[in-house]
């Protein structure tokens, strides 16, 4: 009988060797049997266990990991192929591995389990059961159909994922009854993948692990709006996304998923991947639009909102991947089995990103409202590195660096809004005592300086001045002059009305978040920021 | 190659990729996977067939960081300098590359083999700190991993993903 082994194929996997174990699992396996079949599939998100290979058995499927290539040989003498157990990589039926068994997986619930480019696997695992439905809803009539789709996913409490948190269905809406507007008269479907935030990767494990329900998820929008081109826009950071997904694309193409007359449905919805070109703003969605239009992504002032002149001025959904990829199981499940999931406004489940200095980094996904501190010290087993950790910066180089009386806030987006923190995209970076708090605000300026589309002022010159004023805080700390307190108490005051400049005056939110971090290291890392442990303490001027 | 190839090679890709709505993005991948950098003579090409000044065309190269105009090294390499990467210290790799390689950000080595490029998240920062050299990623990365990728690069021609 055929032995089935899979060892995966996304990034990072990929980053920790998993092509050279297929390579020696391939040569030395030949020993034992020739009949074994290495199954590519996506990373189940325990990225701490990388590469992990697991073994298909009678009664499930067994891990082992982290495999390296020299662990190939003990292995395969010590019953790799029978599942067997008495080897120290053994970790038993990967369902049961704490990591996984913990977490509530809706939009991941295939990521890992099949090959994300194998159709009839995804078909198997209740793919396209969503779709099925929107095309029962259509069947009626077009009309009633699509308020009939876009009604279930305001019901589901779907808020964007992308880091805004606006309402999904609300925008569906918009885009559906706006018209569109000659010569084109065509409405867009775009899929904002440029996923720009640090410590986040839950798009690309998306994309790379079942690409599918991106896709599925996308037509859906297609067939509620009455638009009939998606575009996936992804950041050139990606290679492997794109490979997959292109790879995704042509499959669904072939097998009348994609292109006219859809599963005989008479709808049509095609779908493109355009590939980014290193611009952090680009992940903000007008910037993303004039991207695409083949231009300098400048951010446009809102209004007019892209639901209603968005990509080429037609009527445009702007949705980011994990939304896009939560439309399918709201469709098959329904919108009140998902909005069964989550506390007080934030319905559903969030990916959450565990990364940095972490000793079990990868995906977690569960509903809304488990703390930090849960996440980081239940799944993540504390710091990589075994020192206390300082700091977590949660939600991206905008979001803010968390103290440790912070840890046990609820994950829930006005939860986060009350302490001046975002949830963004659920990246969870975490620093032991290490780090350096003043560098990391002067960083936060540094990347605004270079990431800055330039539009307007507050953030295009502030984020320099807020650069020079950190760096002359420094200096000043560092001469210790008579002088010193004073000129630090002012620069202190100068770079919090700065910060409040840059919030107020700033036309999209990279100027209006950068000061995020920033305050938040002035009001719980004072002791840090500039001053490390004598007098200078700028504590009383913010 | 020659200006005339160079030329004859841009007019076949603005060619294929001209009627793409939002064309210029495309085109210019292709001419960079093509050369490795955008040639200067690439420019009036492209302007000409999208209806677009020089000028336009090389003011949405210049803002986009992943496009370039200058010739590169055999290997690009990029180190990640997101926060994640930066929690597990690559900080220090970073001058290490720069101090082994004797270059630094976006310059090329002496020997040719190598230009070291600063990018944001290369989406692998739960195994960071990470580089990237063509498609493939290295997670965990530290200063003698990287000097036995280099050696390697320079040493012949490696399988993408082949561990170090
Ligand atoms: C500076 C900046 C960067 C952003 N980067 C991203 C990103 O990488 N991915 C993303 O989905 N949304 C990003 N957004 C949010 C988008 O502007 C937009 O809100 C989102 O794509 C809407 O999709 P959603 O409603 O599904 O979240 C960014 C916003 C700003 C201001
Ligand atoms: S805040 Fe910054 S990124 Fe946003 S529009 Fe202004 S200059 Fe551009
Ligand atoms: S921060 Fe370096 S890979 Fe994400």
């Amino acid at each position: 009988m055929t032995t089935t082994v899979f060892i995966p194929r996304d990034t990072t996997a990929l980053s920790m060797g998993a092509d050279d174990v297929v390579q020696a699992l391939k040569f030395q396996s030949k020993a034992i049997t020739d009949d074994i079949t290495i199954v590519r599939n996506g990373s189940r998100g325990l990225f701490y266990l990388e590469p992990l290979v697991e073994v298909m058995t009678p009664k499930g499927r067994v891990a082992y990991g982290p495999v390296q290539v020299e662990d190939v040989e003990s292995l395969l003498a010590q019953g790799l192929l029978d599942g067997n157990s008495d080897h120290p990589l053994y970790l038993g039926f990967t369902e049961e591995i704490p990591f996984l068994a913990k977490q509530q997986r809706l939009t991941f619930i295939r990521a890992g389990i099949i090959d994300p480019t194998n159709i009839d696997e995804y078909i198997d695992h209740s793919g396209f059961s969503g779709l099925t439905n929107a095309f029962a809803m259509l069947d009626q009539d077009n009309d009633n159909g699509r308020q009939a789709i876009v009604d279930e996913i305001k019901t589901s409490g779907l808020r964007g994922r992308g880091g805004a948190a606006f309402p999904a269905g609300i925008k569906w809406q918009t885009v559906l009854d706006a018209k569109a507007k000659a010569p084109e008269q065509q409405k867009y479907i775009v899929c904002n993948a440029d996923e720009g935030d640090s410590g986040t990767f839950s798009d690309r494990l998306l994309m790379e692990a079942d690409p599918f329900c991106l896709i599925e998820g996308m037509i859906i929008a297609g067939l509620a709006v009455g638009a009939s081109q998606g575009y996936i826009y992804l950041r050139s950071e990606y290679p492997q996304a794109k490979n997959i997904l292109e790879q995704a694309i042509t499959i669904a193409y072939q097998q009348h998923y994609l292109g006219k007359d859809i599963q005989q449905s008479g709808q049509t919805f095609d779908l493109e991947v355009r590939i980014g070109a290193g611009a952090y703003i680009c992940g903000e969605e007008t910037s993303l639009l004039e991207s695409l239009e083949g231009k300098r992504g400048l951010v446009r002032a809102k209004p007019p909102l892209p639901a209603i002149e968005g990509l080429f001025g037609q009527p445009t959904i702007v949705n980011n991947v994990i939304s896009l990829a939560s439309v399918p199981i709201i469709m098959e499940k329904g919108a009140q089995y998902y909005q069964d999931f989550g506390v007080g406004r934030s319905r559903g489940t969030l990916p959450f990103q565990l990364a940095g200095n972490i000793k079990q980094g990868g995906l977690v996904e569960l509903a809304f409202g488990t703390s930090l501190a849960d996440l980081v010290n239940d799944f993540g087993a504390g710091s990589y590195s075994g020192k206390p950790i300082k700091a977590i910066q949660v939600g991206g180089p905008l979001g803010a660096y968390l103290p440790e009386h912070q840890w046990p806030t609820e994950l829930d987006y006005e939860a986060f809004a009350k302490m001046e923190a975002v949830l963004g995209h659920g990246g969870i970076v975490v620093f032991d005592d290490s780090v350096d708090m003043t560098a990391q605000a002067r960083f936060a300026m540094e990347f605004c300086v270079a990431e800055s589309c330039g539009k307007c002022t507050p953030c295009r010159i502030g984020s320099v001045r807020g650069v020079e004023v950190i760096d002359k805080m420094t200096k000043t700390h560092q001469e210790r002059s008579e002088k010193s307190t004073e000129q630090l108490a002012e620069l202190n005051t100068l770079l919090v009305d700065l910060c409040d400049t840059m919030t107020d005056g700033s036309l999209c939110a990279m100027g209006g978040m950068t000061p995020i971090p920033v305050r938040s290291i002035l009001n719980h890392f004072s002791d840090d920021f500039v001053a490390t442990t004598d007098k200078f303490n700028v504590k009383e001027t913010n | 190659m020659t200006i005339d190839e160079i030329k004859k090679k841009t007019q076949q890709i603005v060619a294929n990729k001209k009627s793409l709505p939002g064309a210029l993005l495309p085109i210019l991948h292709d001419i960079q996977h093509e050369f490795g950098h955008i040639p200067e003579q690439a420019l009036s090409i492209i302007g000409q067939s999208l209806n677009q000044t020089e000028a336009e065309i090389f003011g949405v190269i210049s803002f986009y960081a992943h496009f370039r105009m200058q010739q590169t090294g055999r290997h690009v390499i990029e180190i990640c300098r997101g926060e994640a990467c930066q929690s597990m210290g690559s900080k220090s790799l970073e001058q290490a590359a720069q101090s082994q390689l004797d270059i630094k950000y976006n310059q090329i080595s002496k020997d040719n083999n190598f230009t070291l490029e600063p990018v944001y998240c290369l989406g692998n920062c739960a195994c960071a700190p990470s580089v990237k050299v063509a498609e493939t990623v290295y997670g965990r990365m530290d200063s003698e991993k990287f000097a036995r990728l280099t050696d390697k690069l320079s040493t012949y021609k490696i399988n993408v993903g082949e561990i170090v």
